[in-house]
């Protein structure tokens, strides 16, 4: 039992870590620009083949380098050739834009790599577990990534709380206009956090596509996860994403041991419950496979009850 | 008999288009065509009630739509089995029904705000019913859906919808009386305070309409569309799975919608015959339709964010006061460049398909009526020649297309002064 917590806390972690690249660039995106990137994730495919197509070729350590800034590149240029001239038409048009370029960019995954996953290996140096524990062994690779997230975590909150940069960002989130006024280049720093963004998505796929899995439907699976963590965070704040990307990780991770359903609950409290008809799977469903709605079912519930977030300021 | 003509000619035009159009194109497959395209209209249509004049943009719209055919489709089993005395031609009421039910508990949960909180509940809703329709076999069918017969005897038109025909024709029929009812909802007080909503929801309610209870409204009617167009896929296919439900399928009616363009009514309608027929015809030619699709998508909401009927629309003062005539020139130089660089475009997307897709890339590929070897350096330079080429004379030739079109505002204006 005490092994079971102790890993799954580690790999929540993991994951935890893994989500909060991407929503943190997503949740700073929609709290400057009002847009809720529908194309996010699709960033974050691009960094995992972007990270594929480069180690097969040079290797895994120039690709870490490499396809992250190649990605933002990509996004900052997504954002001033695409979104801005989008903008005149208003926020529907905008999100419709980033859903299709979503689409667009899942095709052109299909177009170049093929419709079935790539075989994108762990690198040989990292190829080893780093400790056993209760005869399981962690590896090395999970460990590396962990330390990556949690230096970038320290990196962005040292660049939005100590440099100049950071603090022109931050008084845009709330206060584009009198930036704007007080001859600040706002534009400018829109298409500089959509870039960023968009490197830091790019980023979070070189690593978890290996992590993961590195197929054309990884941007679909992971993309509406990204959403709940800012919606259950709270829309424009760092903190509430950081905190939500862990709680929903771990959620996920620990749903996936627990193999009770309903109506071994209601057997719990003496009822049992022989119930037949259309709906019967109903009782039967076991915690362990509802993994996939819990986050759908958080995020709706969250919406209508506290629609701030746990930690946002403002209502999307 | 002018006024009556004036007044109801198009939907006299509509029911007669309907009634020759199979006739005419008589093969199994473009009748299979219309019955599709007859669903999607109507299925586009209720999504424009949301977002065309509720302003609720749904990613979840195919709920309604999927849980709507589910229901028809146990009904229809019931009915084949004699269990249940409904006639078979009023199935889409029993999917419309199952919409309500769903839009009006989804409705009401989902409407407190409009924008980015519905549009994230929407798509939260529409992630949590895909996902729990593979949880629930015994009502969804899981991986391989739930079939049906619909061909039984209790009929009251006395058709067994043993032929695709047949089904066409109630497809038709529900497809024109759900139509306009739509339209005549447009007309309803509900359809305009909907709009007033949309505009100005504050404003809506300090004259004394609770927005919430506007958009459930509109939402729940909506919903019983979407269902009846799920009720008339359930007779169509026979078969109905999970994926119908899901987000491809939310995805797919807001495409139509917007590329439609959801500021006229007919602009769905539009949308849904297009993309019906390129979902048919183009999923046949090429393993890329789905890229062109996207393609398309981005676009009109680059270029034509009020989609096809925004684009007829715009030209209606023009044709009125008969100078397209200045227009069409311009118009036809414009075409060429887009031709080119669609071409261009065209040839590096095959290309690359063929090489990602086919069994051996060595074998030659065939385009339009060509034949040649995928790795060619002639074929790839040809292409990013005729893109970029193409591109250039298009900002030429888009300069040209402003001139007439100011031209032609500056007549227009000067003619109402006048």
């Amino acid at each position: 039992m005490l092994e079971y917590i102790i890993f799954s806390l580690l790999n929540s972690l993991v994951l935890g870590m893994l989500l909060f690249m991407l929503s943190s660039g997503l949740t700073l995106i929609f709290s400057m620009m009002g847009v809720l990137n529908f194309a996010h994730a699709s960033f974050y495919m691009l960094g995992a083949y972007f990270g594929y197509q480069i180690s097969t070729a040079i290797g895994f350590w120039p690709a870490l380098i490499i396809a992250p800034p190649l990605v933002g590149l990509f996004g900052a240029l997504v954002e001033r050739y695409g979104l801005r001239n989008v903008h005149k038409y208003g926020h529907v048009a905008e999100l419709l834009f980033t859903v299709g370029l979503a689409f667009i960019i899942e095709e052109g995954v299909n177009l170049i790599w093929g419709r079935n996953a790539v075989t994108y290996p762990i690198p040989k140096l990292l190829d080893f577990p780093i400790f056993t524990l209760f005869n399981t062994e962690f590896s090395a690779y999970r460990m590396f990534m962990l330390f990556i997230s949690v230096a970038i975590f320290i990196a962005l909150y040292w660049i939005l709380t100590r440099t100049r940069i950071g603090l022109i960002i931050q008084a845009a989130l709330t206060h584009p206009q009198m930036v704007n006024a007080l001859g600040h280049n706002v534009p400018a720093v829109f298409m500089l956090v959509f870039g960023g963004g968009s490197a830091l998505a790019g980023l979070a796929g070189v690593i978890g596509g290996i992590f993961l899995v590195t197929e054309p439907a990884m941007a679909a699976t992971l993309g509406p996860i990204v959403f709940v963590v800012i919606v259950v965070g709270g829309m424009g704040s760092l903190t509430g994403a950081f905190v939500a990307s862990l709680l929903l990780a771990a959620i996920q991770t620990f749903a996936v041991g627990i193999e009770y359903s309903l109506s071994d609950l209601l057997a719990l409290v003496g009822i049992r419950a022989e119930v037949g008809g259309i709906l019967k799977d109903l009782w039967r469903i076991q915690l362990s496979h509802t993994g996939p709605i819990l986050p759908y079912l958080f995020m709706v519930l969250i919406l209508m009850f506290r629609p701030k977030g746990l930690m946002g300021k403002r209502e999307t | 008999m002018i006024i009556f003509l004036k007044k109801f000619g198009i939907w006299l035009a509509a029911v007669l288009i309907c009634v020759v159009l199979p006739l005419i194109f008589r093969s199994g497959f473009s009748i299979s065509l219309l019955s599709q395209m007859g669903i999607a209209i109507i299925f586009a249509l209720s999504y424009n009630m949301l977002l065309g004049q509720g302003g609720m943009l749904s990613f979840g719209h195919a709920v309604y739509y999927g849980l709507g055919g589910f229901l028809a489709m146990h009904a229809l089993n019931r009915i084949g089995a004699g269990t249940l005395p409904i006639p078979i031609e009023l199935l889409p009421l029993v999917g419309g029904v199952a919409g309500v039910l769903a839009g009006l508990v989804f409705g009401w949960l989902s409407t407190a705000r409009a924008s980015t909180t519905f549009a994230l509940i929407s798509l939260g809703i529409g992630e949590l019913i895909a996902a729990s329709a593979l949880m629930l076999p015994s009502f969804f069918g899981g991986e391989q859906g739930i079939i049906g017969d619909r061909v039984v005897k209790l009929t009251i038109t006395g058709f067994r919808f043993g032929k695709q025909i047949e089904v066409y024709y109630l497809i038709a029929v529900w497809m024109l009386i759900c139509v306009a009812l739509m339209y005549l909802l447009t007309q309803t007080p509900l359809g305009r305070v909907a709009n007033a909503v949309r505009d100005n929801p504050e404003r809506a309610a300090f004259i004394g309409y609770a927005p919430r209870t506007v958009r459930t409204l509109q939402f729940t009617l909506a919903a019983f569309f979407a269902g009846a167009a799920g009720g008339l896929f359930a007779i169509n296919y026979e078969i109905i799975t999970a994926e119908t439900v899901g987000a491809q399928a939310s995805g797919s009616v807001l495409m139509m919608t917007y590329i439609g363009g959801v500021g006229h009514f007919f602009g769905p309608i539009l949308g849904a015959i297009l993309i019906t027929f390129m979902q048919l015809s183009l999923a046949g030619v090429t393993h890329a339709w789905l890229l062109y699709f996207g393609l398309l998508f981005v676009g009109m909401v680059m270029w034509a964010p009020n989609g096809l009927s925004g684009i007829i629309m715009v030209h209606e003062p023009v044709w009125k006061a008969r100078l397209m005539k200045r227009l069409l020139p311009a118009y036809g130089l414009i075409a060429l460049p887009c031709l080119i660089m669609f071409l261009g475009a065209m040839i590096l997307i095959e290309i690359n398909y063929h090489l990602s897709l086919s069994i051996n890339p060595e074998n030659p590929m065939h385009l339009l009526g060509i034949t040649f070897r995928a790795q060619s350096p002639v074929a790839w330079g040809l292409s990013l020649v005729m893109m970029v080429a193409g591109f250039f004379f298009f900002r030429k030739a888009r300069s040209v297309v402003q001139e007439r079109w100011s031209e032609v505002s500056q007549t227009l204006k000067g003619g109402l002064t006048r």
